[in-house]
C-alpha cells in the first residue's frame, strides 16, 4: 500500500457499503440529544454553584460600601441590629473556630483510633456490624443532638464545673464532634483498608506488631485519605449551624474560650432569617457578608484538601 | 515422600559438601481452611547456602516459604501441622507457645514485588530497627550503611537517603527491601520470588547480591525461573501439588535428577 494507486484500486474493487453500514442519522441525532442533556446536568450544579457566588457577593457588596472592609475584619464587636452597629465579623468567626476546635479534638483522635480498630484489628464479622451502626451516629438529625447538647450534657458538664453558663461552646462542641467522628472513621478506615496487603506484610515481616505496622506503615501510606477525612470533618464542623444555634447561645462573644457562649457565622445567620427584617436593611446585608465568609473558610478546606491529597497521593 | 525425607538425613554422603542445618521442616502440613496446601514436607535449609523451591504455580511452594516467618498467622483459617526446627536452638517455630513476632526478628523477607514503605530510604532501612525499640542515631546510622552497602545500594543512594523511597527504580527498591531485611542482622532470609518483577540487569545483580549473602547467611527461594534456580542455588526441591517431589543438590537436580516428574518439570515437558 505504498503508492495511492493501489488504494485505489482496491477502493473500487471493494463492494458497495451495505445497508446495515450506513450512517443512521436517528441514531446520531439521538446521541447528540443524550450527551446534550447529560452536559446540562453536568453544567447544572457548576452553574448554581457560581450563582450562589454571585448573589452572595452582589448582596454584601452594598454592607461594604457603608462598612469599610478594614473594619469588618479587625472590629471586637457584632451587633448589626443594634442602633450603635458594629460588624466585626472576628467575633463570629471566633465563635466558629472555638466550636470547629472542640468538635475536632473529640472528633479526630477518636475517629482516627476507632479507623485503626476497624481497619487493623478487628474480624471482618466485627467490622462489618459496627460500621453501619457507627453510620447512623451521622443520621441522627442535627436538631436533636442540639437539645442533647443543650438538656444532657450541658447538666452534666455543670455537674463538674458548676459556673459553667446553661448556654456555652463547649457543649455544642463536644457533641457536634460525636456527630462528626463517623464521617472521620468512616473515610478514615476506607483509606486505610486501600493500603495493599503487600505493605502490611512487608511491616509484619521485620517483626513488627499490629500496632506499630498500623501506625508507622499503614497510616503513612494512607495519609492523603486520612487528610481528606480530616478536611471533611472540618468542613461540616465550620458549617454545622442546628447543635450550635441551640446549645452555644446565640449573643455574638468575642472569645475563643469554650466556656463562654457565643455565636458562630452559621448561628447568627438562621438567627437573623428567622427575624422579621426588612429586605434592603443593613442587617439583612450583613447575612450575604457572613454567609460568603462561611463559604469562603469551607472553599480553603477544599482546595487545602485537594491539594494534600495530590500531594501526598500513593501510588500502590 | 517420608521416605525421601529419611533417605536425605540418612544418607549425608550423597549430599555436597555443606555446613550444618539453619533449619529443617519435618512432616509440615497447613491448611487454608479446608484445602490442603502442604502434604507431609520434610526439607532441610542449609547454613551459608541457597536453597531453591522450584514447582508449578500453585504447587504449594511459597506456602511453604511462608510457614517459615509464621506469616500465615496474619489470615483467620490457616492450619500447621508438623514442625519447622531452627537451629542452632533445635526450636519447632510452628509451636503455639512461639512467638511469630521473635520468629521474625530472626528471620526476615523478601516479597515478590518490591513493598518499600512510604517513608525515606533511610527510614525503610532503619524500620527494623525502629520496631525493636533501637532508637541510638549513631547505632541505627552504622547499621543503615552497612545494611545498604551489603546490598549494594549504597554508593547509588548515600547523596540522597531522606528523599522518598518510591523514586526509586524497581531494581533498586528491591534492593532496598533486601537492605531491609539485612539491617536486623538475620540469619536466614526468605526471598520470594523476589525478581520477578524486575529486568534483566535488575535480576542479575539481585542473583549476584545473593551469592554474597550466602557467605553471612541462609536463604531459601522460591523461584518460577528454573535457570535462576540452576544458577543460584546450591540445593533444590521440586514441589509439585503441596509435595516434594525431588529434593537433591541443585546440579544434581538439573542435570540427572532421580524423579521422572523432575525431569519432565524442568525439561518443560509440564507445568
Amino acid at each position: 500500500m505504498t503508492k495511492p494507486m493501489t488504494t485505489d484500486v482496491n477502493a473500487t474493487n471493494r463492494p458497495a457499503a451495505g445497508h446495515r453500514l450506513v450512517r443512521r442519522r436517528g441514531r446520531q441525532l439521538r446521541e447528540r440529544f443524550i450527551e446534550g442533556l447529560l452536559f446540562l446536568a453536568a453544567a447544572s450544579s457548576v452553574a448554581i454553584t457560581f450563582a450562589i457566588v454571585a448573589i452572595l457577593v452582589s448582596e454584601s457588596l452594598p454592607l461594604f460600601k457603608e462598612v469599610s472592609l478594614l473594619d469588618f475584619l479587625t472590629d471586637r464587636q457584632w451587633t448589626p441590629l443594634f442602633d450603635d452597629a458594629h460588624f466585626g465579623i472576628m467575633t463570629l468567626i471566633a465563635g466558629t473556630a472555638t466550636t470547629t476546635a472542640v468538635a475536632l479534638l473529640v472528633a479526630i483522635p477518636l475517629g482516627t483510633v476507632i479507623a485503626i480498630y476497624l481497619s487493623e484489628f478487628a474480624s471482618h464479622r466485627l467490622r462489618e456490624t459496627v460500621k453501619p451502626i457507627l453510620e447512623l451516629l451521622g443520621a441522627v438529625p442535627t436538631v436533636v443532638f442540639g437539645y442533647f447538647a443543650l438538656l444532657v450534657v450541658t447538666p452534666l458538664l455543670q455537674k463538674i464545673y458548676p459556673d459553667l453558663p446553661g448556654f456555652n461552646m463547649l457543649s455544642a462542641g463536644l457533641v457536634m464532634g460525636v456527630m462528626i467522628i463517623p464521617y472521620v472513621s468512616s473515610v478514615s478506615e476506607d483509606a486505610m483498608r486501600a493500603v495493599p496487603m503487600h505493605l502490611r506484610e512487608g511491616s509484619y515481616a521485620m517483626g513488627a506488631t499490629r500496632l506499630q505496622t498500623a501506625i508507622r506503615v499503614v497510616m503513612p501510606a494512607a495519609f492523603s485519605g486520612l487528610a481528606a477525612a480530616y478536611i471533611l470533618g472540618i468542613s461540616r464542623a465550620v458549617g454545622e449551624t442546628m447543635i450550635v444555634a441551640i446549645a452555644a447561645g446565640m449573643q455574638p462573644n468575642f472569645t475563643l474560650n469554650p466556656l463562654e457562649p457565643a455565636a458562630t457565622i452559621s448561628a447568627f445567620i438562621v438567627q437573623v432569617c428567622l427575624g422579621d427584617l426588612p429586605h434592603d436593611s443593613l442587617g439583612y446585608k450583613t447575612i450575604f457578608a457572613a454567609g460568603l465568609t462561611l463559604m469562603l473558610f469551607t472553599l480553603v478546606f477544599n482546595i487545602l484538601g485537594y491539594w494534600l491529597r495530590k500531594r501526598f497521593r500513593e501510588i500502590y | 515422600m517420608v521416605e525421601l525425607a529419611t533417605n536425605i538425613f540418612d544418607a549425608p554422603g550423597s549430599e555436597p559438601a555443606t555446613a550444618a542445618l539453619k533449619a529443617e521442616s519435618r512432616h509440615l502440613n497447613f491448611h487454608y481452611g479446608a484445602f490442603h496446601a502442604l502434604k507431609d514436607i520434610s526439607l532441610p535449609v542449609h547454613d551459608h547456602s541457597i536453597t531453591a523451591l522450584i514447582g508449578p504455580s500453585g504447587c504449594g511452594k511459597s506456602t511453604f516459604l511462608r510457614c517459615f516467618n509464621r506469616m500465615h498467622d496474619l489470615y483467620p483459617g490457616n492450619r500447621y501441622q508438623g514442625e519447622i526446627v531452627l537451629y542452632p536452638d533445635n526450636v519447632d517455630i510452628l509451636a503455639p507457645s512461639v512467638d511469630p513476632i521473635e520468629v521474625r526478628m530472626r528471620i526476615s523477607m523478601v516479597f515478590q514485588k518490591p513493598n518499600p514503605f512510604p517513608k525515606s530510604i533511610f527510614e525503610n532501612v532503619a524500620y527494623g530497627l525502629k520496631v525493636r525499640g533501637i532508637t541510638q542515631r549513631d547505632l541505627v546510622e552504622t547499621k543503615v550503611e552497612q545494611a545498604l552497602r551489603g546490598a549494594a545500594l549504597w554508593n547509588e543512594v548515600k547523596d540522597r537517603l531522606n528523599e522518598l523511597a518510591g523514586n526509586l527504580s524497581g531494581g533498586q527498591q528491591q534492593r532496598l527491601c533486601i537492605a531491609r531485611a539485612l539491617a536486623i542482622d538475620p540469619e536466614l532470609i526468605l526471598f520470594d520470588e523476589p525478581t520477578s518483577a524486575l529486568d534483566p540487569i535488575a535480576t542479575a545483580s539481585i542473583e549476584e547480591l545473593m551469592l554474597e549473602l550466602k557467605e553471612q547467611v541462609a536463604i531459601l527461594i522460591v523461584t518460577h525461573n528454573m535457570q535462576q534456580a540452576a544458577r543460584v542455588s546450591d540445593h533444590t526441591a521440586f514441589l509439585y501439588m503441596g509435595e516434594v517431589i525431588e529434593f537433591n543438590d541443585t546440579k544434581k537436580l538439573f542435570t540427572m535428577p532421580d524423579k521422572k516428574q523432575t525431569e519432565d518439570y524442568i525439561t518443560g515437558r509440564f507445568g
